[in-house]
């Protein structure tokens, strides 16, 4: 019930569309059954000698153009008729598509910008844990599943409908006992159908396995070609291929011989409906009971009633899977986004910081930042260190809002700041991910991704000021190479400088490096940092790293262990002290002499 | 840094490819025969079906006489009975030639693929060849079956219908087909147009997925940069589009249906109109006016068939010649006949025949540049006796992995020889050479299975006591025995379960379980936790011991403990000797030494 709510709140918009190509269909079924009419009336009592039997209005609108004998040398008033009534039926035929089209078009349009806008607005943690992979099939897939059962399936079952009603009605008003025989086997037709398409569900599921197993045996093949062929494992792999190739072909024969069972057998069911109907047809035609007319409609109505019945049988089976693709789709929409305050409080942000007994995990009862206070002012570098899990990371993540902390208070210029909006303060922290993500566009639309500009020497001075400049000259295209599968294949560090790139050409008052330089070497990595404090003295930077250099330069350096705050200062004070901070730059300091020994 | 371009492919249609194509049906040579009369019968019954109506009518209802009609219910009894035997064999035989194809193109492709050189695989997307293997291949084999079936129905059909009517009444006839020639050409229209607008709303939609793929794996990055709005906005263009080209092609079919019904209604108006005058003079009967009325309607099917198979041929033609290209792609790197002949391939290798491997590499003169004129190497020379470790440092775009994949006949040198114990390795089989080759890339990359299979991988006969030594030899044994499952755990898709260090153990034990004689390290730099880091560098040294080894270093510790350091700058080797050796020299090694190396040392965190 919920889902079908759902699904009408998709439809909004469209009903009328909906209701529009409804009856468009019911009126071209109407349409399309008045030519057998048309038919019997021309066979029986124009040609043939049989009285009239047809409503009165039918024979006042005929007496306007003649008597019978007549109407006999005109022959070409039914002819035409039949062409008008097909030609109605094909305008009716129209609309149904053109409208469903559309209604159908527009709801999987709602449905794909809805699903892309929740998604991205879904807070961090839910893309740290989601399976990107399913995601994706819920939103193609699954969609395409919805999609395909408004646009035709749905619209099938009103076909076939109206065609049963209106079918029974004629049938019934020509001759009862003849309707008896011709819908004798349509309960069983169709029961047939959905049984079977119930039963061979599993059939259908083990040839779509079978296809994935043999996938992913390629694609590892092809992935690990290197190992492949470093071990000269061809003929194992040929025959590794070929079991799975084998199989996918075995099942998938296996299900089309059982499709071949149906619709042998619902074929043979039909023709005996239809042989059936023919043989009782001529008996009572033949002792006088029916016309030769009528014989003629009730066989062409039931060519025209069994295809839609064998069909619905199948469409009610395939109505279950538009069912769970909905509830797939539904499960995502349900997850809920991100808070966004009502209060749109927008200080200015200068970047003076301030963290006092700051607390937070991602769930509460385990914290992964404990009891965290220092203060930074604006224009300072601050370099955090600590082990992998020490909670480096979310204490940046914090800052730009992308988790909120439970305890304690961190204010930004003297304002608390989850009392500042989520966007504002994103738009003011300039964060660069470890892992950063590139889109598939232009290296120069990738760095002017954030800020529309007006030069294209900022571009430049960008890409430049992250020491990537002269890396994108080298591609045939320069700025205008493309990234992403279609384009060029870029190395992690240079993802990383174009990552900085478009991070810096916007002037943020804060900057954050997250392990960000970690691909970049360290004469590039320093060369960075100076270009940047030279753009932007203001900007307030936190920069995480492994790298004693940088560490070194910092103003005040945090050095974290299990989530809590072990030791802050300047390097002139933490070398004082017994520490991680010390215990790396002994070890460096070591390494320095062990080279300039082995130099002497 | 290769940017992958797709050949442009011709729109007309290509005889010789479908000609080829067909070729691959050979083995189903009796089974299409068999199709074939299959579907004769199927048309053949629906062309019958209406005349028993007439028979029925004349003999029966007309004269109100029932002399004989037990035979005539018995003969449509055998048709009825016959046709439903000829639909489950034209499914059944259908569905076999269909599988059997695509299994068989499959089987060619991928065979062609294992023999393909990495030249091709560095400039072909994995996801290109895919496609290939599995859409565009199930595609074709549908066309080229299922085509069959629906041409020699229609044809058969269509001359059949054409045929008994002219009989009957050639005049009559000719009026009731006036309308063929035009339904003929709007069908061939229509259909090219649907087809046509269909391949856009395809294109629109796999850009669609792309973009969703891109809003999933970027959600975070676009959070930070505060995106939000105008990716929403980007992707509301992609849709829109999506809605015009799908409406658009839905308008196209529901526009063709219309027309084409009412051209045959026109037929079915005429064969009434002139078919009636002829009953009333008694020139026909009425079964016979029946028979026309019912062709007339019955004559759009086949023609529409035709006409949409027509399309989807031309449509299909990508797929064919892209399937077929990599098919018939030649390898680079092939044995010559005569080593076959006397060694053996990968499929029958004659191992008896093989020498022993020894393990000196010599580079004679060596060049190399790419297809596109790029020179990577000129003139190389090195001298590597058995048993020696070589590390390789310098840039990206040096040449260091060139030399290494010439030196694993991954690649071969455009001039100059590359020698193994003093042979020319083009005069020894690849399988050899690949045999005693131990190899572990920078990303390990392990096969669904369990962690047994993976590491037997490297010696298929290996027993469960080689595969334990193995993996005791490379320190892995700790960390499986802990695993629930121990050796037969399930590694999952590309190894998901297992943290990067430890699939990498895994590659080394698979290394190692094969003996190799000559072992390459692409040595891994992602973050690894220290305790893995250490395990690895041990494994590292046990396993270069005694073989001719080549690394190319990442990692200060594992350089300073090689015999050889070779130093390449842009194709050439500028320093070399021990890490204390070039120190001395105080040259370009000397300052990537205390730029890089010493700063990697972060192994203590």
């Amino acid at each position: 019930m919920k889902r079908l709510k759902l699904l009408l709140s998709f439809m909004k918009g469209n009903r009328l569309l909906y209701i529009g190509s409804i009856i468009s269909i019911g009126l071209a079924t109407l349409f399309s059954i008045l030519s057998p009419l048309v038919l019997r009336l021309t066979v029986d009592s124009i040609i043939g000698d049989e009285p009239f039997d047809v409503p009165n209005w039918v024979s006042t609108l005929l007496s306007y153009i003649g008597n019978r004998d007549d109407l006999a040398q005109k022959l070409w008033v039914f002819g035409l008729a039949i062409v008008v009534f097909t030609l109605f039926r094909g305008l009716f035929l129209y609309y149904k598509g053109k409208w469903s089209a559309i209604a159908s078009e527009s709801i999987a349009k709602n449905i794909r910008e809805r699903l892309y806008d929740h998604i991205q607005h879904l807070p961090y943690d839910y893309h740290v844990k989601v399976d990107t992979g399913d995601l994706l099939q819920r939103c193609t897939s699954d969609l395409e599943t919805i999609r395909r059962f408004l646009a035709v399936q749905f619209v099938e079952i009103g076909r076939a409908l109206f065609m049963l009603g209106f079918v029974t009605t004629v049938m019934v008003s020509l001759d009862i006992r003849m309707t008896l025989v011709a819908m004798a086997v349509i309960p069983i037709i169709f029961a047939f159908a959905v049984i079977f398409f119930m039963k061979v569900k599993r059939a259908f599921q083990l040839s779509d396995e079978a296809e994935a197993s043999m996938s992913t045996v390629l694609q590892e093949n092809l992935s690990g070609v290197r190992v492949v062929k470093a071990f000269g494992r061809q003929k194992y792999e040929i025959e590794k291929f070929d079991k799975k190739n084998r199989e996918y072909r075995d099942l998938t024969y296996r299900l089309i011989r059982l499709l071949a069972a149906y619709w042998s057998s619902s074929d043979f069911i039909c023709l005996l409906q239809i042989a059936a109907v023919l043989v009782v047809g001529v008996y009572w035609a033949s002792i006088g009971r029916i016309t030769l007319g009528t014989l003629l409609v009730f066989i062409t109505y039931e060519g025209m009633l069994l295809w839609p019945v064998r069909q619905m049988g199948r469409i009610l089976t395939d109505m279950g899977k538009a069912l769970v693709s909905l509830e797939r789709i539904q499960q995502i929409l349900d997850e809920p986004i991100e808070k966004h305050e009502k209060h749109e409080n927008k200080p200015e942000i200068k970047g003076n910081l301030e963290f006092k007994n700051v607390y937070f995990g991602y769930d509460k009862d385990s914290p992964v930042l404990k009891n965290i206070t220092f203060k930074v002012e604006k224009g300072q570098t601050v370099a955090i260190l600590g082990k992998t899990g020490s909670g480096k990371s979310s204490l940046v993540h914090l800052l730009a809002r992308l988790y909120d902390y439970q305890r304690g208070s961190i204010k930004i210029d003297g304002v608390e700041l989850k009392n500042i909006d989520k966007k504002w303060i994103r738009q003011n922290v300039g964060l660069v991910l470890q892992e950063p993500f590139l889109y598939s566009k232009t290296l120069r639309e990738n760095i002017a991704i954030s800020k529309p500009i007006d030069k294209e020497s900022e571009v430049i001075e960008a890409a430049k000021a992250a020491a990537i400049h002269d890396s994108i000259l080298e591609f045939e295209k320069g700025y205008n190479t493309p990234v992403g599968e279609r384009g060029v294949t870029l190395s992690g560090g240079q993802k990383q400088r174009i990552a900085i790139a478009r991070t810096i050409i916007n002037n943020y008052p804060i900057l954050i490096f997250d392990d960000s330089l970690s691909a970049v070497d360290t004469e590039t990595d320093s060369k960075i940092r100076r270009t940047l404090k030279e753009r932007n003295k203001d900007a307030t930077t936190f920069i995480i790293s492994h790298r004693v250099s940088t560490l070194a330069e910092a103003d005040l350096i945090l050095v974290l262990d299990k989530g809590r705050l072990v030791q802050k200062g300047t390097h002139d004070e933490l070398i004082e002290q017994d520490g991680l901070y010390r215990n790396i730059w002994t070890i460096q300091s070591s390494l320095e002499k062990d080279y300039k020994y082995k130099i002497s | 840094m290769t940017v992958f371009k797709e050949q442009e492919y011709s729109k007309r249609f290509d005889f010789n490819l479908w000609k080829d194509l067909i070729g691959y049906m050979k083995p189903y040579r009796k089974l299409l025969i068999l199709l074939g009369i299959v579907m004769i019968g199927v048309a053949g019954i629906d062309v019958a079906i209406p005349l028993m109506n007439r028979h029925a009518i004349d003999n029966y209802v007309i004269p109100k006489s029932l002399d004989g009609i037990w035979k005539f219910v018995l003969l449509y009894g055998i048709l009825i009975t016959v046709q439903a035997i000829n639909i489950w064999l034209l499914i059944a035989l259908a569905g076999k030639i269909q599988m059997g194809v695509a299994y068989d193109i499959r089987s060619y492709g991928f065979k062609r693929l294992q023999e393909l050189s990495l030249s091709y695989y560095d400039t072909t997307p994995v996801g290109w060849i895919m496609a290939r293997m599995t859409s565009d291949i199930r595609r074709l084999s549908e066309i080229i079956s299922w085509g069959l079936v629906d041409s020699v129905w229609g044809t058969t059909m269509m001359i059949g219908i054409a045929a008994v009517m002219l009989k009957l009444n050639w005049k009559l006839a000719l009026i009731t087909l006036s309308v063929v020639p035009i339904l003929v050409a709007i069908s061939i229209y229509f259909q090219q147009k649907i087809l046509k607008s269909y391949r856009e709303v395809r294109k629109t939609n796999s850009r669609i997925t792309g973009a969703f793929n891109e809003g999933i794996m970027g959600a975070k990055t676009t959070k930070t940069l505060v995106r939000e709005k105008e990716n929403l906005k980007e992707f509301q263009e992609l849709t829109g589009k999506m809605k015009f080209a799908s409406v658009r092609t839905a308008i196209f079919s529901s526009l063709f249906l219309p027309i084409v019904i009412t051209l045959s209604s026109i037929g079915t108006g005429l064969a009434l109109t002139f078919g009636g005058n002829a009953v009333l003079l008694e020139r026909i009967s009425y079964g016979t006016l029946v028979v026309f009325i019912g062709y007339s309607t019955q004559f759009f099917e086949p023609v529409r068939e035709l006409a949409r198979i027509l399309a989807e041929l031309q449509a299909a033609q990508a797929s064919a010649e892209r399937v077929l290209s990599l098919i018939k792609t030649e390898p680079d790197i092939e044995d010559k006949k005569d080593v076959i002949k006397k060694y053996g391939d990968f499929y029958i290798p004659k191992k008896d025949n093989w020498p022993k491997m020894i393990g000196d590499i010599t580079f004679k003169d060596v060049s190399f540049s790419y297809k596109n004129g790029e020179k990577v190497l000129e003139n190389f020379n090195i001298d590597i006796k058995a048993g020696e470790t070589i590390a390789l440092v310098g840039e990206t775009g040096s040449g260091k992995s060139t030399i290494v994949n010439l030196a694993c006949r991954f690649y071969e040198p455009t001039k100059g020889q590359i020698l193994i114990d003093g042979t020319d390795y083009r005069e020894r089989p690849l399988a050899w050479l690949h045999s005693n080759l131990g190899y572990v890339l920078q990303t390990p990359h392990l096969f669904s299975g369990t962690i047994k299979d993976n590491i037997r991988y490297g010696r298929l006969d290996a027993t469960e006591v080689d595969i334990i030594r193995a993996a005791k030899l490379v320190n892995a044994h700790d960390f499986i025995m802990k695993l629930e499952k121990g050796y037969d755990t399930e590694v999952g898709e590309g190894g998901g379960k297992l943290s990067t260090g430890e699939k990498q153990l895994i590659s080394f034990a698979r290394a190692v379980i094969a003996d190799p004689r000559i072992f390459v390290l692409d040595e891994a730099t992602s973050s690894i936790d220290t305790e893995t880091e250490e395990k690895i560098q041990d494994a590292i040294q046990k396993v270069l011991k005694g073989r001719t080894s080549f690394i190319i270093a990442h990692r200060l510790s594992t350089i300073t403990k090689a015999d050889r350091i070779l130093v390449i700058r842009k194709g050439k080797i500028v320093e070399q000797g021990t890490h204390s050796e070039l120190l001395k020299i105080g040259g370009y090694y000397y300052s990537l030494y205390t730029n890089q190396f010493k700063e990697e040392e972060k192994v203590i965190i």
